[in-house]
């Protein structure tokens, strides 16, 4: 017990909570103009589909994240279309891009690889094990400056209260939605490749295993804020160290597996109350 | 003064649905004016307006400004052209600073970053030329209504804009700050602004504008100098008919009291008082009037005796103490309830009708049968004869709720809150959005339901509605009852003054027909 | 009348047809002859004996998990955690099999499906009280319990319930008296060997009492009336909170009767990883059947062929493997989802936006 404090552990906590962060910081950027964005999960399989396929082809872990990226902002799309133009129920419509990632990536890794859902392993020279870390922590002050310094992160909190307020003043409610919403799939997308292309080599059948639900539940706890939110990844990715290193131990390692689950209820049930959403949160904008 | 036309509106028509909100108008706004648009609610003041600021597009007929006609297909356009517009619900951002609410939509600096500093700068000279004192980095939600309409205000000067267009700007203010913001008009019509005011309350015509168009059923009346023009004659433009709503009606026999409330209060959110220590008594066979400014606590008060807020002090009915009852308790106890917004509290839209006449006591008999099996035969029967009693129409009562137009559903409301055979009915605004044949039988009905000896509360905003139903009539203005008035004998201007606190200012149609 | 009739048929027969068609691309994509993979999809669905009987024994899970849907959805809620409930319903099932395999079968059998449905509404009533106590988004807490109760019955499956020496994820069998026959018992040309089990007229019994709760129960009624328009079900008395717990128990114990058919009447035993993701299925089976019984029925009889034929395709074509049919749910309920610009206001949904998520 007494290397629970250590450098490993620090280090753990930072790799794992990369992820969170990539896909909490995407989230934040959707909701904040107002539209609930349930398909994380579905975006962050994406990316890490995507990622681990094109770099196997490719040879190059950095084409494999450009290509992430493209392929989050695609889906991210749909969810947009859906959501925005068809103005069809955001967690339903986000419920369904989580189920077309669970079949997806297995439907084309048969195609292409003959195999039920993974990926061929990478080799070791292929991989980014550092840039998406560096990447995350870097976002944190970079979408504080978007958010309160640009006229876009004007626009976008604007849009995300009060859209009527918004639109009145000559803003493009549904474009910044759009906007939005396609850079929390590319943001969601980074985090996913970091899963199948950084930390691990290859991707396997649902492998964010929650962590987009979890990413959302650190984005509440943190208001919607991005410091607050990366403190809110960073204490999931904690708990989760912590976990992987009582494994072995005498605890069950399902236990073990259950505490972030755990956690993220604990934290939408005592903390939900007091964050304040962005009020127009969840409701598609049409002119009276 | 200058000759040229600012903004001129020609031959303009425009049609909602089943709605002719503008027929073929004619306005013409002149330069450095203050130009009033009077008419009653639903004149299509609102709509020729926005038409001009962009929200809407007319069918047919052009708007011109400076003299030249105009594509104004959104509110940007609109501000090119140095149109603004502050409009009756604030489209302000509660949570962002004065600052960034000013300049949302035309920030200064680059894309990469956002200029507060100049912005600041700018808005501290604006204040400076026309008296709008504010704080830009105060927040929205710490701003009181009158500073936050000084914001408004100020995201039009920001934009440069050279004509204001006000809706019904007053209808929120206290007199005082209606006052303020008289002085401030003022100081802009020197300063070479024109404004144009969207408004029915004729005091204030008279003492600020220059210019008036009357509307009426979507139609422009006339347009005349203020000076030359009375509130007499503005009323009788603007109701062309004689409005004096009369209601046939015995004197009440009123009998022992049913609702008793003493120190009544609601609090809101934030702690303070939405309704601030309430007494009132309503009688057996009486109606007892609530008049005032909407806004004052009526809403909050309805709903605390009704049981869907809670609220602190004591309320008898009969006797028997209700103040800790929920919604389903009173109604077992006979308290009815006709709310003031049917679309959200009083029906399920996409029920049927038969579905929606036993809200409210679906959990008992007729509408129950068998154990916790609904009898649908029973149910069906009921409504059919609430619906053939109340003459809703169409009487088919597999239809969705929905499909009724808003004068059938409220009276479908009423049907089945009148089926209670309550001791009290609680009922606020019943004939908002409801046609006019509509609103005779719901009076007549409100009557006659007094006269079997129930108790009626009513509130209103319309001042006649409660004038010609109340046998007593109490005034309500900051969450406190502040006066009492006889329906059959006090004016208008008297009730105005209670309602308003003072200022005559506030006078509404009622007192310029009545002393007509 | 005959307009929203026909709009109630329409619309989802537009977002089968677009699943299909989105399908077929895909399958193009991957290299293979949609018109040949829908052929093989269908046909092995529809077949005599075994295509009809294992498309209404895949149905039958998804009876019982659109109907929970389904009644959720009725009251404005989205539950994702039939998973997880149907999971503990297994668990529990189990159980008491196991532990009270020496009771007689007219006693053991009741009791072991009262636990499935007990257990289903437990874990699902749990995130009801955190909604109507909390505010707390029951669409997360779901998903994290359903995340939970894998762990939960895992953990108890491995330490106390698994056969000594057996490899496999699996509990012991259960005792002979909590089987139920299967439907080739006394249904002529149906062989034993088809796990089709009385299961399947439980789920029917399911859609014509959950039919009669709705819609001609008081309970239904104030329900309904919740997820309509939750202001206008409290002026009418009505105890919102009370209706959010309600409804999520119901549908929990709804998705616990899964376990039924698959404990008590197929495997014997509760088997780690059994679903193949009933629950979320069940989202796409509820919102094609609009919520209502009879279109749940409906839907899930098309969703249980897809299963057949997805495995009969997964076997038998080259590349296609049976997750495409996770692609046509998917698109299925976008598609219902999107229908939502024609039905104007989604009114049903009004709970879903008042808490925050």
């Amino acid at each position: 017990m007494e290397d629970l404090f250590s450098i490993q552990l620090l280090s753990s906590t930072l790799r794992l909570a990369t992820p969170l962060l990539l896909a909490a910081l995407g989230g934040l950027y959707s909701e904040r103009s107002g539209v609930i964005n349930i398909a994380l999960e579905g975006l962050m399989l994406a990316g890490a589909f995507t990622a681990a396929t094109v770099t196997h082809y490719a040879g190059n872990p950095w084409i494999g994240l450009l290509a992430a990226i493209a392929a989050g902002m695609t889906v991210a799309a749909i969810h947009a279309v859906a959501s925005i133009h068809f103005k069809a129920d955001q967690v339903v419509s986000g419920t369904a891009i989580n189920i077309l990632f669970l079949g997806v990536p297995a439907l084309l890794s048969g195609a292409f690889f003959q195999s039920t859902g993974a990926t061929p392993q990478i080799p070791r020279g292929q991989l980014i094990p550092n840039a998406p870390i560096v990447i995350a922590f870097l976002l944190v002050p970079l979408t504080g400056y978007v958010l309160n310094r640009t006229s876009f992160g004007l626009r976008l909190r604007a849009v995300g209260e009060n859209p009527e307020a918004a639109d009145t003043a000559g803003v493009s409610v549904n474009k910044i939605r759009y906007i939005a919403v396609l850079l929390s799939g590319a943001l969601a997308a980074i985090g996913g490749a970091y899963l199948s292309i950084g930390q691990s080599s290859l991707f396997t059948r649902n492998m964010t295993a929650g962590r987009g639900f979890i990413a959302l539940a650190a984005l509440i706890f943190g208001k919607w804020r991005p410091v607050q939110t990366m403190l809110a990844c960073l204490l999931f990715g904690f708990a989760e160290a912590v976990s992987i290193q009582l494994q072995g131990g005498s605890i069950p390692v399902q236990f073990i597996q259950m505490i972030p689950y755990v956690l993220t209820i604990v934290v939408l049930v005592g903390f939900i109350g007091r964050a304040r959403a962005p009020r127009s949160l969840g409701v598609a904008y049409s002119k009276e | 003064m200058d000759k040229r036309i600012m903004l001129e509106l020609r031959n303009v028509t425009k049609r909602f649905a089943r709605v002719l909100a503008n027929d073929a108008i004619n306005i013409t706004i002149a330069p450095g004016t203050i130009h009033a648009i009077v008419g009653e609610n639903g004149a299509g003041k609102s709509t020729a307006m926005r038409i001009a600021y962009g929200f809407y597009t007319q069918d047919t007929g052009e708007v011109l400004v400076d003299g030249s006609p105009r594509s104004i297909r959104n509110p940007a356009d609109a501000i090119a052209l140095g149109i603004g517009m502050v409009h009756q619900h604030f489209m302000l951002v509660d949570t962002m600073t004065v600052s960034e609410n000013i300049v949302l939509g035309a920030e200064p600096g680059s894309i990469m970053a956002l200029d507060m500093a100049s912005a600041r700068e700018r808005i501290r000279e604006l204040s400076a030329s026309f008296g709008l004192a504010i704080d830009p980095d105060a927040r929205i939600e710490e701003l009181s209504v009158g500073q936050q309409q000084r914001v408004e205000l100020l995201k039009a000067l920001y934009r440069k804009a050279r004509l204001l267009i006000l809706d019904e700007p007053t209808a929120v203010l206290t007199p005082q700050e209606t006052e303020g913001l008289f002085a401030i008009l003022r100081t802009m019509r020197e300063q070479g602004k024109t404004v144009v005011i969207i408004t029915h309350k004729l005091g204030e015509v008279l003492s600020i504008s220059d210019e008036v168009t009357v509307m009426r059923d979507g139609r422009v009346i006339g347009t005349m100098e203020t000076a030359k023009t009375s509130a007499a004659e503005l009323a009788r433009l603007m109701v062309g008919r004689d409005v004096l709503l009369s209601v046939d009606k015995t004197d009440a026999k009123a009998g022992a009291a049913v609702l008793a409330i003493r120190n009544l209060v609601v609090q809101r959110a934030d702690g303070s008082h939405s309704v601030d220590g309430v007494n009132l008594e309503v009688r057996a066979g009486e109606i007892v009037g609530i008049a005032g400014v909407e806004g004052n606590g009526q809403t909050e008060l309805m709903e605390a005796l009704a049981g869907l807020t809670p609220a602190s002090g004591a309320v008898t009915l009969n006797g028997q103490d209700i103040v800790s009852a929920d919604a389903r308790r009173r109604r077992e106890l006979g308290i009815a309830h006709i709310p003031e917004d049917r679309h959200r509290r009083g029906l399920l839209l996409d029920f049927d009708l038969s579905e929606n006449s036993i809200l409210g006591v679906h959990h008992r008999k007729p509408a129950v049968g068998v154990g916790p099996f609904l009898d649908g035969k029973a149910i069906r029967k009921r409504a059919r004869t609430i619906v053939a009693d109340f003459d809703v129409r169409p009487d088919d009562v597999d239809l969705p709720a929905r499909a009724l137009s808003g004068g059938n559903q409220q009276k479908l409301v009423i049907g089945r809150e009148f089926d209670l055979q309550p001791k009290l009915l609680l009922v606020a605004q019943p004939t908002r959005g409801v046609d006019i044949g509509a609103i005779e039988f719901i009076h007549r009905r409100l009557v006659s339901l007094r006269d079997s000896g129930c108790a009626i509360l009513l509130v209103s905003s319309e001042l006649e509605e409660v004038t010609a139903l109340a046998d007593r009539l109490v005034v309500i203005r900051e969450g406190k009852i502040v006066g009492e008035a006889d329906p059959r004998t006090a004016s208008a201007a008297e009730i105005g003054l209670m309602m308003t606190g003072g200022q005559s200012a506030g006078a509404s149609l009622s007192a310029a027909e009545r002393s007509a | 009348m005959i307009m929203s009739w026909l709009r109630s048929v329409l619309f989802p027969l537009i977002a089968v047809i677009a699943a299909f068609v989105v399908g077929a691309i895909v399958v193009l994509l991957i290299g293979d002859d949609p018109i040949e993979t829908y052929r093989l999809l269908i046909g092995s669905a529809l077949s005599w004996p075994d295509g009809i009987g294992y498309t209404l024994f895949y149905a039958t899970p998804l009876i019982f998990t659109g109907l929970a849907v389904a009644v959720a959805f009725r009251c404005g809620l989205l539950n994702i955690g039939a998973e997880g409930q149907l999971y503990v319903a297994a668990f529990a099932t189990a159980w008491v099999g196991i532990t009270f395999a020496n009771l007689p079968q007219i006693l053991l059998v009741p009791l072991a499906c009262f636990a499935a449905v007990a257990a289903g509404a437990i874990w699902g009533g749990i995130p009801g009280v955190l909604k109507a106590r909390f505010g707390a988004h029951e669409v997360i807490n779901t998903i994290m319990l359903n995340f939970i109760a894998v762990a939960l019955t895992s953990y108890f499956t491995q330490y106390y319930y698994k056969a000594e020496g057996d490899p496999i994820m699996q509990t012991r069998v259960i005792g002979q008296n909590a089987h139920i026959p299967r439907m080739g018992s006394f249904v002529p040309g149906l062989p034993w060997r088809i796990p089709l089990n009385v299961a399947f007229i439980l789920a029917i019994l399911a859609c014509v009492l959950v039919y009669l709760f709705l819609w001609k129960t008081r309970w239904g009624y104030e329900i309904r009336a919740t997820g309509a328009n939750p202001a206008a079900a409290e002026y009418g008395g009505i105890r919102t909170g009370r209706q959010i717990v309600l409804a999520m128990a119901v549908s929990g114990g709804l998705a616990g009767m899964v376990a039924i058919g698959d404990v008590l009447g197929y495997r014997f035993r509760y088997y780690d990883g059994f679903s193949v993701g009933y629950g979320f299925t069940g989202i796409a089976v509820a919102l094609l059947g609009r919520n209502h019984p009879a279109g749940v029925f409906l839907a899930a009889l098309l969703f249980g062929a897809l299963i057949r034929g997805g495995l009969f395709v997964d076997i038998f074509s080259d590349n296609v493997s049976k997750d495409l049919v996770l692609v046509l749910q998917a698109v299925v309920i976008l598609f219902v989802a999107a229908e939502a610009l024609f039905r104007g206001p989604f009114g049903r949904f009004g709970l879903l936006k008042r808490s925050k998520v």
